[in-house]
This record gives C-alpha cells, structure tokens and sequence, in this order.
C-alpha cells in the first residue's frame, strides 16, 4: 500500500516526488517572473504619468479613501499569513488545520474584495470614473490651479501651480485610469486566486494532500503572495500621494 | 526558529512597516517622498519573498530564475526612464 501511495505521489515522467516538487516550484515562479514583467509595465506607466504630471496625481490621491486602503492592507497581509499556514500544515500531514487555513485565507481574500467593491461604488457615485462625466469636486481643485497661486500662497497654503482646470481634470483622469486598471488587474488575480484556494479545499476535503505531495497548495501559496506583494506598491502609489501637508 | 513563530514575525514585521509608511506619507519629506515609501515597499516585499514564499531554500534554480525577471524588469525601467527623464 505504502508503495503504490508513494508512485502515486508523483507522476511517471519524474524520478521521485521531489524531483516532481522541484520542477512544479520552479515552473510557478517562471510564471511568476513573466507576472513581475506584466504588473512591471503597468507600474512603468504609472511612473511616467506620475512624473508628467506630480500636481493631478497629488490632487487625484485625495479622493481615495486612506482608512480603507490601510485595511485591505492588514486583510491582505493576514491572508498571507493563513496561506503560508496552510501551506505548512499541508506539508506536515494536517489535513484539519489545512482546510482550516485555506477557508480562513479565502474569507480574507473576499473581505478585501468586498472593500474594494465599496470603494469603487463611491468612485462611481462621485463621477471619478474616466470619462465624460468625470470631475474632480472643487476642494481638491482648489489652490492648485496658476490663477489661484497666489491667493493660496497669501493664505499660506503651499501651492502647486496648474494650468487651466480643464488641462487638471484631463490629467486627474489619467491618474484614475491607472487607478481603476492597476487595481482592477489586481482584483482580477485575486478572484482567480479564490478560485484556485476553492479547488484547493475540494482537494484537502478527499484527503489528496500528504506531507509527500502536496505541490498544488504550494504553488496557489506562492501565487497568492505575489498577488500581495502587488498590492504593497500599489497601496503606497495611489493612496498616499501629496497627503503632506 | 519554528515555521510558524517565522511567519507570525513576518506578519508582525509587514504591519510594522504599514505603519511607518502610513506615518512617513504625512510627514514633510519633500522630494523624498515616493523613495521613501518605495524603500519600505521594497522592504515589505524582501520580507514575503524570503519568509512567505520561502525562496532560499527553494533551492540556486528558483533564485536564479527570480533574479533573471528582476534583471529584465530593470532594463524595462532603466531604458525607458532613462528616455523620459533626460529629454529636453
């Protein structure tokens, strides 16, 4: 019996398990390396918008909601860590902390998309989607355009100086662009991710998963911090731009 | 260090690091705004990278493929910054 479970842990092109663990590993990453490249261009062209124009994304930052990116944050980052758990647990045969690990990390996953849900609703509900109802209220306007330079300068709030509002809201617009893009590409991997911890639970509900072999939960683990890590420079880039006073 | 006391360290580490980056965004850092919160950023993704995702002992292939997307996601950035920040 021992026997046939241990042929059964790998497959017949692999001399053992843990050449077949190698090669699984190792194929995850170079996915995620061609990954990195993808969100690498994404972050590219933020940096260059970023760098045309500082005054709208500084401007445009004001509009997201700091305490709910902080949060998704902490959810995120506790997903991280219940996936790493279950990964260990997966490795040393518990099944009953794997599947416990795996349904708290997706309970964390849906939470963060749920916040993020909300937060798109309100941008919808302020006319901060791209297109041509878009405007920018007039308090984040305010003291950042050429003409109003000086008044703000009398009443000792730093300015940055700006064109004309038309040239502001055109830009702002880029800025939510890459906001709803660059987030929405990152929701996108979380819903996969999802899906792949709910195929995960169905494997650990059969028992599929021993301390021999276990590559599956590994690899959905090393996707999963990936996407997190994703989510620690988009945080710091969108939200937190020109919040000094 | 048990695996587990490992990743309960990490994690305690990674909000740390969120609350600094929260402080340092209200702070008047002036152009050293956005290094500022790309260092922790950075700092925050080395910590995921070697403890959550356990590169080290995934063994020199895996490094050697990571570090290979890292080198090209810098000719990616190098090249085209290097473009926009010196025209005239």
């Amino acid at each position: 019996v021992a026997e046939a479970r241990a042929a059964a842990a790998h497959a017949h092109q692999f001399e053992d398990a843990e050449q077949q663990r190698r090669a699984v590993t190792l194929g995850m990453w170079a996915f995620l390396v061609t990954e990195i490249l993808f969100f690498g261009g994404l972050f590219l062209a933020y940096a260059i918008y970023r760098w045309s124009f500082p005054a709208a994304f500084a401007a445009a930052s004001h509009e997201l909601d700091i305490t709910l990116g902080a949060v998704n944050t902490v959810v995120l980052i506790c997903s991280s860590l219940t996936m790493a758990m279950a990964v260990h647990a997966a490795q040393t045969g518990r099944g009953k902390s794997l599947l416990g690990f795996l349904a708290a990390t997706i309970l964390l996953g849906g939470a963060f998309l749920g916040i993020k849900a909300v937060e798109y609703r309100h941008k919808f509900h302020e006319h901060l989607v791209p297109g041509s109802s878009f405007r920018l209220p007039e308090e984040a306007v305010r003291g950042r355009l050429a003409s109003d330079h000086d008044a703000a300068i009398a009443a000792g709030v730093p300015s940055m100086e700006y064109g004309t509002l038309e040239e502001l809201q055109r830009h702002a617009q880029i800025y939510f662009s890459l906001y709803f893009a660059m987030t929405g590409m990152h929701a996108l991997h979380m819903v996969i991710g999802l899906g792949l911890l709910g195929w995960l639970v169905t494997g650990a509900r059969r028992g599929r998963f021993t301390p021999e072999s276990n590559a599956p939960v590994e690899i959905v683990g090393l996707y999963w911090h990936f996407v997190d890590i994703v989510w620690v420079f988009l945080f710091p880039l969108f939200y937190l731009v020109g919040r000094a006073p | 260090m048990s695996s587990t006391r490992k990743n309960a360290l990490a994690l305690a580490v990674l909000m740390l690091l969120l609350g600094v980056t929260l402080g340092a965004a209200y702070l008047d850092l002036g152009v050293l705004h956005t290094p500022t919160a790309m260092l922790i950023g950075l700092a925050k993704a080395i910590l995921i990278v070697l403890i959550f995702m356990r590169l080290r002992p995934s063994g020199p292939l895996v490094m050697l493929a990571f570090a290979a997307g890292l080198f090209w996601l810098l000719i990616m950035f190098t090249l085209t910054l290097g473009d926009y920040f010196t025209r005239v």
